[in-house]
């Protein structure tokens, strides 16, 4: 269990999630959302985790360093609605140690 | 009205296997997808991305993947209604079901095999608080008749392919093309980009970045949009553009749609079947095969919408020619026989003596 990281989820209705995330699984964060079925099936991770379609959107709340933004999520992004600016795309966010503590928030349903 | 065997409700990779497998039972089949080119997925979201897990290909583009489907089933001759969404189902007196389009093409059949993947891909409508207001009064999510355009001023907000291809294409029959985004940068082929580049250069596109449409300005019909270009530095700039034509493009995303009130049992946005059996919806009739279904374990997976298919095809013979004999037959032994009168077959084994 050592490797797990505790993440805090808030949903599209509001609700708050304390889940654990492996870290040990090659898992995105838009993976954990779907493996504790915070998200309707169909709504998150359309495009399976390619940066294509910005269903997994999420507002990044905690002051976490991030892997750097690619070229990809960040047009993705620029395409997207309901963006600010801590939003990232929830499938290009691994889950490592680091991302102990992490809260984030999805963005609505586009 | 189109007769056939089987009509698959969705294109995509799973849809284009059915035809195959149905062709081998002499079932017919028809496909209707509300995308205007078959491939589903494989050709909207990523046809340039490899898959590794197509049991056979160590790795395949998904756009390849779709030829060479289209290519293993055209002695089957499958029929298309391709740019038309599947609105209704109705059973008829003689067990047949009719479903009609939203452009009212009907079709008859009496075995149904849903393979919607998602749901049907519809245009994603930017956060414009009167936008429907002027839908198909000026503004249109899809370009289906360039000419309408032919001499109009037109605004494009989009930063991808098709917001790039569009510019390009308009930019010689409309008199005047604008082209709108969020950010400088533009995720599209590089040729696309260059020609952008180009045509700007040109004057041929007015390119206005970064920048985003942010209210319709109009009576009854479209009159100009409310453009803010804002780029962190400067002051926000906000004014109106005066055009004809307003066609955002921010890509299509999937809904299960009117598929949803067909009277079928939906779980997790899926539709539930019998994987025990045959993939058979609650409908005697209807199936639902690939990542439109769900059951105990379901993987969303193109390979397993393959097996899906297979099964369904021999309860569709079942359903079509009840109480016929048949025994699945192996390509090797059998070869193929082609609705258009082709026959593929192993060549016979060559037996001569060796002295």
């Amino acid at each position: 269990m050592e490797q797990d990281v505790n993440i805090k989820i808030i949903d599209r209705d509001g609700v708050i999630h304390q889940v654990l995330a492996p870290t040990d699984m090659a898992m995105n964060l838009m993976e954990v959302v779907r493996s504790y079925e915070l998200a309707p099936e169909g709504t998150i991770g359309i495009c399976g985790g390619m940066a294509m379609c910005a269903s997994c959107q999420c507002y990044v709340n905690s002051q976490h360093e991030l892997p750097e933004m690619q070229d990809d999520e960040e047009a993705m992004l620029s395409e997207a609605f309901y963006v600010k600016n801590n939003s990232r795309l929830g499938c290009q966010i691994q889950m490592t140690q680091e991302m102990e503590g992490l809260e984030v928030e999805l963005a609505p349903e586009s | 009205m189109i007769k056939t065997d089987i009509l698959i409700i969705g294109a995509g990779p799973t849809g284009l296997f059915t035809v195959f497998e149905a062709g081998l039972l002499k079932l017919k089949c028809h496909l209707i997808d509300a995308l205007p080119q078959p491939g589903g997925q494989c050709s909207e979201i990523y046809p340039k991305k490899p898959i590794y897990d197509i049991p056979g290909f160590p790795e395949i583009l998904a756009d390849d993947l779709t030829q060479n489907l289209l290519e293993q089933c055209k002695q089957f001759e499958p029929g298309f209604t391709l740019g038309e969404r599947a609105e209704t189902i109705d059973k008829q007196d003689d067990g047949t079901f009719v479903v009609t389009t939203n452009k009212g093409t009907q079709h008859q059949a009496p075995v149904i095999a849903i393979a919607g993947g998602l749901g049907s891909f519809e245009p994603r409508k930017p956060l414009i608080h009167n936008i429907t207001d002027f839908e198909d009064k000026g503004v249109e999510y899809i370009i289906k008749d360039p000419e309408i355009y032919r001499d109009k001023n037109v605004v494009i907000a989009g930063g991808g392919d098709s917001a790039l291809d569009w510019s390009i294409f308009l930019s010689d029959v409309a008199s005047k093309v604008s082209l709108i985004h969020r950010r400088n940068e533009f995720r599209g082929h590089l040729d696309s980009v260059e020609k952008v580049q180009e045509l700007k250069n040109k004057g041929k596109i007015t390119l206005i970045t970064p920048a985003e449409i942010t209210g319709i300005i109009g009576d009854h019909d479209l009159k100009g949009v409310v453009v803010k270009e804002s780029d962190n530095v400067h002051i926000d700039k906000e004014y109106v553009l005066e055009c004809d034509h307003f066609i955002p493009l921010f890509g299509l995303s999937p809904k299960l749609g009117p598929i949803a009130n067909w009277g079928l049992e939906i779980e997790k946005n899926a539709i539930k079947v019998n994987n025990a059996l045959d993939y058979q919806t609650n409908i005697p009739g209807v199936f639902a095969i690939g990542d439109v279904n769900t059951y105990p374990g379901k993987l969303k997976l193109i390979l397993c919408g393959f097996h899906e298919a297979t099964l369904m095809c021999q309860a569709a013979y079942k359903i079509i020619n009840p109480g016929k004999r048949y025994v699945m037959k192996y390509t090797t032994v059998a070869g193929i026989d082609g609705f258009d009168g082709t026959r593929k077959e192993a060549p016979k084994a060559v037996v001569k003596k060796i002295e």
